[in-house]
């Protein structure tokens, strides 16, 4: 079932480029902006500024690209599936789905980065590791909630505004991890980090997976 | 909340007053003092987490057995944590004035503290943009229990992992465990079971007039 709904979602998403090409050219513009409105003085991006651009571009583009998972869907649908698949397996295969975007969404964010601006980092291994794994986290806890702001008015608003509190405490311990990229400290500096990003991730996906029947039931 | 409750909850928090300002201290430097903040603001923190705590024992109460009762206590413990962590963070802004130099120095405390007070705020937001009274309280009883869980990373494991010049931080002249010495102590935990009583008090006043009302309505419809 698990596999279908996944399937399912990609071969949608493919079918209809128009939201995927959107997410694309959102995450190019702001990419380009932050180009532009450096332009010739490139030399002013020290290393934080930088790393400040690269997770505000990345947060906001995320937000939206998971925003639409369940806010997207029309109500008829939500029956549907209601009466075919369990709360888990939509859950599960919708998360295994947003983060195989997001993860696609910051690669190529970092790679417009670099092409656009530079490239400050001294280790490029970590930073893929924290790009992974802070996917990994907004896509478990942004997935709920943009289930929960489909249930409300303004769900739009609704979601930046749910969003914001729970996803900053990933974005911390991100941003100072890439911090330690940057200044290419020794990885052993960064592991406790690393682990503590893994825990959030684990706390939130299992308060998720326990919670969702309950909206879902609504 | 019983009477004796009451009535212990005053006479802690006369005596708070009383003896924090009026009893010796461990004179250290910078603090000097404002070391008196401890039975103040420290109090704030502890019983801002005691009500949250009860908030989100009633939010998962209620998603067992939907009543109107247990949306209530939830909705009104968190209105009044709301009230404690303002005056936590009041009551630091002012020590951090005379210690610190500034009001607001980033600390990642208080940066914790002010989103902490975001998550909460966005619980009333959320109850605001639903209309349907079932929905709203399932789905803020879930958002409840989701922010809870979002919020201990944030207030009790990235504050530890970073350097902070926050008292019981690091090698500065604060009080932790170490020099908060017995007389201290005296006053310090008194405080604390005051302060959260008061919250505790507050909030069921809060539910009382809660229960009312909607007493008063039902008596309008029949």
């Amino acid at each position: 079932m698990l596999l279908h709904l996944f399937l399912k979602e990609l071969t949608l998403e493919l079918r209809r480029k128009s939201v995927i090409s959107g997410l694309a050219l959102y995450l190019f513009s702001t990419a380009f902006i932050c180009y532009l409105s450096f332009s010739l003085k490139q030399n002013q991006i020290t290393p934080l500024v930088w790393s400040a651009l690269f997770w505000v571009t990345i947060l906001f583009s995320v937000i939206n690209t998971v925003a639409k998972s369940f806010i997207g869907e029309k109500k008829g649908r939500e029956i549907y599936y209601y009466s075919i698949a369990s709360p888990a397996a939509i859950l599960i295969s919708k998360m295994i789905y947003n983060f195989l975007l997001i993860t696609i969404l910051s690669f190529t964010g970092w790679l417009l980065f670099v092409i656009l601006l530079k490239n400050p980092l001294a280790d490029q291994t970590l930073f893929a590791i924290t790009l992974l794994l802070s996917a990994l986290g907004f896509s478990t806890s942004l997935t709920m909630l943009s289930a929960l702001a489909a249930k409300a008015n303004h769900s739009n608003i609704l979601m930046a505004v749910l969003s914001f509190p729970v996803v900053i405490s990933v974005l911390l311990i991100a941003i100072k991890i890439t911090k330690n990229c940057i200044d290419g400290l020794d990885r052993s500096i960064s592991y406790p980090d690393l682990l503590t990003l893994l825990a959030i991730n684990c706390v939130v996906a299992a308060a998720s997976y326990l919670l969702f029947p309950y909206i879902w039931r609504s | 909340m019983k009477t004796w409750a009451k009535i212990l909850c005053v006479v802690l928090l006369v005596y708070t007053i009383a003896a924090g300002f009026l009893l010796e201290v461990p004179r250290l430097n910078i603090v000097n003092e404002s070391i008196r903040a401890l039975y103040f603001h420290v109090p704030m923190w502890f019983g801002m987490i005691a009500l949250f705590t009860v908030s989100l024992v009633y939010s998962i109460l209620y998603l067992n057995k939907p009543t109107f009762s247990r949306d209530t206590y939830a909705v009104e413990f968190v209105h009044a944590g709301i009230v404690l962590n303002l005056l936590g963070l009041t009551t630091g802004m002012i020590w951090a004035n005379y210690t610190w130099g500034s009001p607001w120095h980033g600390d990642p405390k208080q940066n914790g503290a002010a989103i902490a007070l975001l998550i909460y705020l966005a619980y009333f937001v959320l109850r605001g943009s639903i209309e349907n009274e079932d929905q709203k309280a399932r789905l803020s009883a879930v958002y409840n229990i989701f922010a809870y869980a979002a919020m201990i990373p944030l207030l009790f494991i990235i504050p530890r992992m970073t350097s902070s010049i926050h008292p019981g931080n690091g090698g500065n002249p604060g009080f932790n465990t170490y020099d908060l010495d017995s007389r201290m102590r005296m006053v310090f935990y008194p405080a604390v079971i005051g302060w959260t009583l008061l919250g505790v008090w507050i909030a069921t006043l809060r539910v009382r007039v809660r229960f009312l009302s909607e007493k008063l309505l039902n008596l309008e419809h029949d």
